[in-house]
Formats: C-alpha cells, sequence, structure tokens
C-alpha cells in the first residue's frame, strides 16, 4: 500500500479533478500550513496543497523580483501553466512575504470565484493571539459559508476535526516506526506520505494510512539504515534531494519541515467551542520561524526530535532567499552542534545540483562514521 | 541648462541635523545622566514607551542602520562581521548592519554600541521580531518585546484586529514597567501619542505641497527630513518641526522656490535608495529631473487620507476630529488606528494597494515617469514591485528598474544605474546639460 502514496504524490492533479467529478464539490488550493483545513471540511470542499514542480521556468519573471525565494515562484508557476486549473478557490494563511506574492499574483492573474487571505498571527506566544484567531476563523467560516451556500454547524466543526486528527495521529503512529533501530520506512517514503496527505481527501489517506501501518511491521528489516539523519528547514518536497541523500548511505528518520512534521505535529484538541479548539492547535503547532518569538520554541522542539529519533547528523536546508529560515539557521546550528550533532546547510532552488550536493552529502556521511570510529 | 525657477537653501534645514544628531548623542549618554534605553524598528509605536519618562531615548533600526549604510567603509564592516557569525548575505542589509555594529561594539556616532536596556519594536515583514530577538541575544539577554502589528490592510481593519494589537501595547506596559522598574504615565503617553499625530499628519501635508510646479521639495533633501520621524516622530521636537518645515514649504510654493531651478521632468522612485550613492539624485539634476519623492518617503510615516476634493492629503488627526483621549486605552487605540492607515503597511497584503497609491502619486504630483528600486535589501518594500511596474506601465507611465541594496553597497553598480538613467532620459525625450 504504501507505494499508493507516491502514486498519489505524482498524480496529484488527477486526483483532484477525478474526486471533483465525482463528488461535484469545490476544490481550494492553499499556499501555507497555517490554513485550517478542518473549516474547509466542514464545508465539503477538498484543500490541496499549492506546491512547485521543479521545472526551470521564466513565466514568473515579470511578476516577481528575482530576490524571493525560487518555491514561491515555482508555485506561481504552476498556476500560470494552467495546471491548477480545476480549483475553484485558493486561500493563504499569514506566514512569510515571499509564499503571500505568489498568492497575490495569483489572484490577479489567475483569477478563480474565491480567494480569501486569512491574517493569521505572527505573535502566537501573546495571550492576546487564541481570542484574535477565533474571531479571524469565525469571519473565515462566515465567508466559506458564503462561497459554498452550506450553513457550517458546530457539528461540521467537530467531523473536520475529526477527519484531520484522525489523519494526525495516523502520521504520527508512522513517525513513531521511524525511532526504532530499522526504521520500516525511508525518509522518502515518509515524504512521499505526507506531502500526498496534502493534496487528497483525508479520508482516503488515512485508510490507506491505517493499511500501511499494518504492513510496516518487519518491513525493511534487511535494509542498511546507515547513518540516521534528520532534515531541518523550509519547504521541501524535493523527493530527488532526499532519494540520493538516502542513497548515499544514510536513512532521514525525522523532519521539521512545513512539508513534513511540522504539518500534523499536534492534534486539535476539543475543548466545547470547536472554533477555538482548532485556533488554539494552529497557535500551538511547532512553529514556522517566522512565528517563532520572543523565546525560541523551535530549538527545544528540534532537539527532543533529535533526541527521541536517534538522529547522529543533521542537514539544515533551505530554499534560497527564504529570510525567515535564514534568520533562524545560526541558532539551529549552533544549539545541534553544541549539542553534539553535527550538521550540513544546504540551500536548495528549484532544481538541485544534484552532483554538487552528493559531494558533500557523501563528504558530510563520511565524517559521521569517522566519529563512530573514535 | 538655463534656470527656469528660483531657488533657495531651506531655512529648516540645520535644525533637522541638529535634532538628528542630538537623538543619537542622547541616546549614547542616556545611561550617565541616568535615563533609559530602549532599540527597536522605527515602526515600533514608539509612543509608548515615553509613558516612562522624558529621559527615556530610543535606537531605530532603520535609520541607525542607514546612517551605517552611508558610511560605506564601516557598513563593510559591519555586513562582513555579521557573514562571519553566520547569518546569510541576502537577509535585510539594514539588520546585518545593526548586527554588525553590536557584533563590532563600534557605534557609528563613536564610542561604543550602546547596550539598549530593553528592546520595544513591532513586526509586519518576516524579518523585524527576529531582526531584535537576535540583536537581544548578541547583546547578552536583553529584555525584548515585539508587538505583531500584520493584521491585514486599513480598510478591511475592525474591531477584532484593532484590539489584536491594542492588547499587546496593554501588556507591553505593564512588561516595560516589571523590567524597567518605573511607574507609567499616562499623561506622558497622551502627550507623545497627540505628538505624533501632530509629526505624521504635517509631514503628509508637506509632501502634498510638492505637487507644486516647480515642487519646493526634491527627494534627496526629503530624504534627511522625513528621517525625523523615523527617529522619534512622538517627541514635541519632532512634531513643532514638521509643523514648522510645513510652513516654510508652503511659503516656498507661494513664491515659486524649486528645490532644482532647471526642473523641467518629474519622477518619483520606490523604497529605500541605496545609501551610499545618493549621488544619483543630483546625476539626474543634470537632465533638469527631479524626483519628487515617493510612495516611500512619503508614507513611511506620512499619514494621509482622500480629502473632499479626491486628491490626497494630510489625515485629519483625532484632535482636529474632536476625539477626546483621556486615558491609556483611548491613547492606544486611537494611536493603533492612526498607524494602521499608514500607507507603507498597506501593501504588504497586496501589489494592488501600493499600485493604487503610486499611480494617484503619478497623476496628483504631475509625474512624467517612475525609477523603481528594485532592492535587493528590504524584502518588505520590495513585496510586489514587480506587480507595481506592470500596474504603472498599464496606467501609462514610463518606468525605469535599477536593481541594488539600500544597505549593502557591494550590491549596487552605479555605473550601470548612470547608464540606465541615460537610456531612461532618452526615452523621455530628456537631453542633458553638457
Amino acid at each position: 500500500m504504501i507505494e499508493m502514496f507516491k502514486e498519489w504524490f505524482d498524480a496529484r492533479h488527477e486526483y483532484a479533478k477525478e474526486w471533483k467529478e465525482k463528488t461535484g464539490g469545490k476544490v481550494l488550493g492553499y499556499f501555507c500550513t497555517y490554513v485550517p483545513e478542518e473549516i474547509l471540511y466542514a464545508a465539503d470542499v477538498l484543500p490541496v496543497r499549492i506546491l512547485g514542480s521543479h521545472e526551470p521556468q521564466d513565466v514568473t519573471e515579470p511578476y516577481i523580483f528575482g530576490m524571493f525565494c525560487p518555491f514561491c515562484r515555482d508555485c506561481l508557476a504552476q498556476g500560470l501553466k494552467g495546471r491548477y486549473d480545476y480549483l475553484d478557490g485558493i486561500m493563504i494563511s499569514q506566514s512569510c512575504l515571499h509564499i503571500r506574492q505568489a498568492y497575490t499574483s495569483w489572484e490577479m492573474h489567475i483569477p478563480v470565484p474565491y480567494s480569501y487571505y486569512l491574517p493569521m498571527p505572527n505573535n502566537v506566544q501573546s495571550p492576546r493571539a487564541l481570542p484574535y484567531l477565533v474571531g479571524e476563523m469565525e469571519k473565515f467560516k462566515k465567508s466559506v459559508e458564503e462561497w459554498t451556500g452550506k450553513t457550517i454547524t458546530d457539528d461540521d466543526l467537530n467531523r473536520g476535526i475529526e477527519i484531520m486528527n484522525r489523519n494526525r495521529e495516523l502520521m504520527m503512529q508512522v513517525y513513531e516506526t521511524r525511532k526504532g533501530e530499522k526504521p520500516p520506512l525511508t525518509g522518502l517514503e515518509a515524504m512521499y506520505m505526507v506531502v500526498s496527505g496534502q493534496m487528497m481527501h483525508k479520508d482516503d489517506h488515512s485508510s490507506t494510512l491505517e493499511g500501511t501501518l499494518k504492513e510496516l511491521d518487519g518491513r525493511n528489516a534487511d535494509r542498511n539504515v546507515g547513518q540516521r539523519l534528520m532534515i531541518i528547514g523550509s519547504e521541501d518536497d524535493d523527493t530527488e534531494f532526499i532519494n540520493m541523500v538516502e542513497g548515499c548511505g544514510a536513512t532521514l528518520v525525522v523532519d521539521d519541515h512545513c512539508t513534513g512534521s511540522r504539518y500534523f505535529w499536534n492534534t486539535v484538541e476539543p475543548n466545547g467551542s470547536p472554533l477555538e479548539a482548532i485556533a488554539q492547535r494552529y497557535i500551538d503547532r511547532p512553529r514556522c520561524p517566522s512565528k517563532d518569538w520572543g523565546e525560541r520554541s523551535r530549538l527545544p522542539h528540534i532537539m527532543k526530535l533529535a533526541k527521541d529519533y536517534n538522529a547522529a547528523g543533521a542537514i539544515l536546508v533551505q530554499q534560497k532567499f527564504c529570510d525567515p529560515h535564514e534568520l533562524d539557521i545560526p541558532a539551529i546550528k549552533n544549539e545541534l552542534e553544541s549539542n553534539d550533532i553535527p550538521t550540513l546547510f544546504l540551500e536548495l532552488d528549484v532544481t538541485v545540483p544534484i552532483g554538487q550536493f552528493k559531494t558533500r552529502v557523501e563528504a558530510f556521511l563520511e565524517m559521521l562514521m569517522e566519529e563512530d570510529l573514535f | 541648462m538655463a534656470d527656469k525657477y528660483p531657488t533657495e537653501k531651506l531655512k529648516t534645514w540645520g535644525e533637522a541635523k541638529d535634532i538628528r544628531l542630538g537623538y543619537y548623542k542622547d541616546f549614547a549618554e542616556a545611561h550617565e545622566k541616568g535615563g533609559l534605553r530602549w532599540a527597536g524598528g522605527a515602526w515600533a509605536f514608539d509612543a509608548v514607551p515615553a509613558g516612562l519618562g522624558d529621559d527615556v531615548h530610543s535606537l531605530t533600526g532603520e535609520p541607525y542602520a542607514a546612517s551605517i549604510a552611508f558610511n560605506k567603509e564601516f557598513s563593510d564592516e559591519c555586513l562582513e562581521a555579521t557573514e562571519k557569525y553566520g547569518f546569510a548575505r541576502d537577509l535585510c542589509s539594514y539588520m546585518r548592519n545593526y548586527w554588525g555594529s553590536i557584533l563590532l561594539n563600534k557605534y557609528n556616532f563613536g564610542g561604543e554600541f550602546p547596550k539598549p536596556d530593553f528592546i520595544w519594536t513591532d513586526h509586519i515583514c518576516c524579518s523585524h521580531a527576529k531582526w531584535y530577538q537576535v540583536a537581544a541575544e548578541l547583546e547578552g539577554g536583553v529584555p525584548y518585546y515585539c508587538i505583531d502589528v500584520a493584521v491585514g490592510p486599513h480598510e478591511e481593519a475592525d474591531e477584532n484586529r484593532i484590539e489584536y494589537i491594542v492588547g499587546q501595547l496593554h501588556d507591553g506596559i505593564e512588561w516595560m514597567e516589571q523590567v524597567t522598574g518605573r511607574t507609567y504615565d499616562d499623561n506622558k503617553l497622551i502627550e507623545a501619542v497627540k505628538n505624533e499625530f501632530r509629526s505624521t499628519s504635517a509631514w503628509a501635508e508637506t509632501c502634498a505641497l510638492n505637487k507644486a510646479i516647480p515642487a519646493p521639495l526634491d527627494e534627496k533633501s526629503m530624504y534627511s527630513l522625513y528621517v525625523l520621524g523615523t527617529l522619534m516622530k512622538h517627541s514635541k521636537v519632532v512634531a513643532d518641526f514638521y509643523e514648522k518645515l510645513r510652513d516654510e514649504t508652503k511659503d516656498r510654493v507661494e513664491r515659486g522656490i524649486a528645490a532644482v531651478p532647471t526642473e523641467t521632468t518629474r519622477v518619483m522612485t520606490d523604497t529605500q535608495p541605496p545609501w551610499a550613492f545618493l549621488r544619483v539624485f543630483r546625476y539626474l539634476e543634470q537632465y533638469g529631473c527631479v524626483s519628487i519623492g515617493s510612495l516611500y518617503t512619503f508614507g513611511l510615516i506620512g499619514l494621509f487620507e482622500v480629502k473632499e476634493d479626491g486628491s490626497w492629503g494630510p489625515k485629519t488627526t483625532p484632535m482636529e476630529l474632536g476625539t477626546s483621549i483621556t486615558n491609556r486605552d483611548e491613547a492606544l487605540t486611537e494611536l493603533v488606528k492612526w498607524n494602521l492607515a499608514k500607507p507603507e503597511w498597506q501593501h504588504f497584503y497586496s501589489p494592488k494597494y501600493k499600485s493604487d497609491m503610486m499611480i494617484r502619486i503619478a497623476r496628483e504630483w504631475k509625474l512624467d515617469g517612475v525609477l523603481l528600486h528594485y532592492n535587493r535589501g528590504c524584502e518588505g518594500l520590495s513585496l510586489g514591485i514587480a506587480e507595481n511596474r506592470l500596474a504603472l506601465q498599464e496606467a501609462g507611465y514610463p518606468v525605469m528598474i535599477f536593481e541594488g541594496n539600500m544597505g549593502d553597497e557591494r550590491e549596487f553598480d552605479e555605473a550601470r544605474t548612470m547608464g540606465r538613467i541615460d537610456a531612461f532620459m532618452e526615452t523621455l525625450g530628456i537631453m542633458k546639460e553638457v
């Protein structure tokens, strides 16, 4: 069953189109994982994440200045090329400026019937963030109701929460298996799982996850795990890169990515008010660097992951020009290295210089193996 | 090129220079006089710490870093120190100059870097909260407070969004009392808030006077004037100065006094200029071309509104509207409502807001063309700039772009930019004086 996730990953557009044809429902493209999918599921809308294609392109040159990250330009390119022509709406929840440009240019040049900007608070550590976000989610819910013509009841919201939580809990169980001495799945397989889940209906994804969990016991027992690595950084669905790293004699056992663990790490805890419970979840989730202030909550979270998953080293990887991650890299690097976890820093573009990166990854792994010797 | 208009120096010029230098001196010497120091962004709510007392001085990071950038040699030292520490070269160049000044422990105005007692800032772009998070760490753990103001465009501001910011300010005042041990004075807050309204409205009125032909002010000079609003717009000194400057500018308009006596062509720019290369503006003057300002120069601190005749003019202050401000909550609420209308805060949510404002300036200030600085040093103000270019062109305005960096002289090609200006002027049909 695990192969299904790659198939969905590769055929994301076909899946969404088929879902739409089959159900007659609306599909909404979202640009950031701070989007409260619970509310969309409550309205029977299918949320699909807009991601790039890792192909060189020049269609975005008139719209986004080249100093902004290649990921935001790659996302916009997908719209300009018509690959998401089945979308009924788009939305963004406030995170970084870069992806916001992809959203606003999309809104201007690829008109869709519905678009929504959710001003998710950045000061999530303030006690003022929760009531503010609840208010914003109320407005968003009302907007979705007007768009879909469907009243969203508390029961609907609870159903949305259940759909999302079930998927999160299953993904947590999958990740739990990676803590073992012989992880039953590779980092590449885990990436296919998480990212495909961002593009398809959670019920379909969760059903397959349940089946997959049964298959994981004893799977890959003969595979040479090699060095246990964690990967930390900005959006990363570059499967070619992950495959290369694992082909050099390593296994990525855990990550801190929005295309990885940050997406599903915490659940909505019911508290009587569904919207408040949803808002609380997005405030508490493992943070994107643009929201990780005044205290640095990412450092203890990353160190706990490193410890729990017994990581021997970490690859710090970010999209070129990604300011939020660039701002956190020195602190993360220092924290890991002062805790005896060596790091390798790599900067990604839309396309990855695989040969050059392979040399650097091999050198990093050799260094880790030397430490094992002595 | 023969002069078309009379010109004369600004009478208030020396006073502006004195206020600016006094600001940096006061910050450095605050502790010697028993005062307090805080640091933060130029968009921080600087009126709020004023409630701690008259001996509280600030260092706002952007103008400080711009001062460093103007000093190319020191700027290069700062940038290299920051890169050596491990930060990426494409981050905000103000931030990198500022961190470098801390790392080198050198103050641009002489002596060691004056460590602030606390940090008070705000966050709307991706950098500001993190800028001062790092600064606080580099300073050994300075108390740090940051207010999130990224709540969407002004036209969509509602009670929930205003209350989010006001609530953070209330919490911030309690926090300041704790970290400084001082008792907060609401009357001083109210006075500072009123001064801010006066400063930012008077600056907008001054900018609006530049619609006149000839323009009484040129943008290079305006940089030395608007900066006071980025230092301490809440102070009586700056509020009084801006009203005096407005009166002088009005007088210049009435008497037909030009900033550039050969004015034949009018343009505006965009975003911060490359501070180490302000001579670009003097180069423009060889074509009889005056830059009348920019959305940046006008709207970074200036507050505007659409007047009865449909034109852009200074925003009417709450005092002029008869709004009472009698307590802390009223002062904070009015302050937040006022700041949410800031022109330069709008385009963080969509380039269409900035395009609309730029086209308005192009029309009302009677422009012949636009020079867009694709500024690698500031992702916030360069946000959506490519879309702004398309919109301006669609509105019929010739646009020249040049790539550079406000605070990293290594990323500005002066000769190429001058060459582009030559070509742009040629397309406008303007001849250079030989």
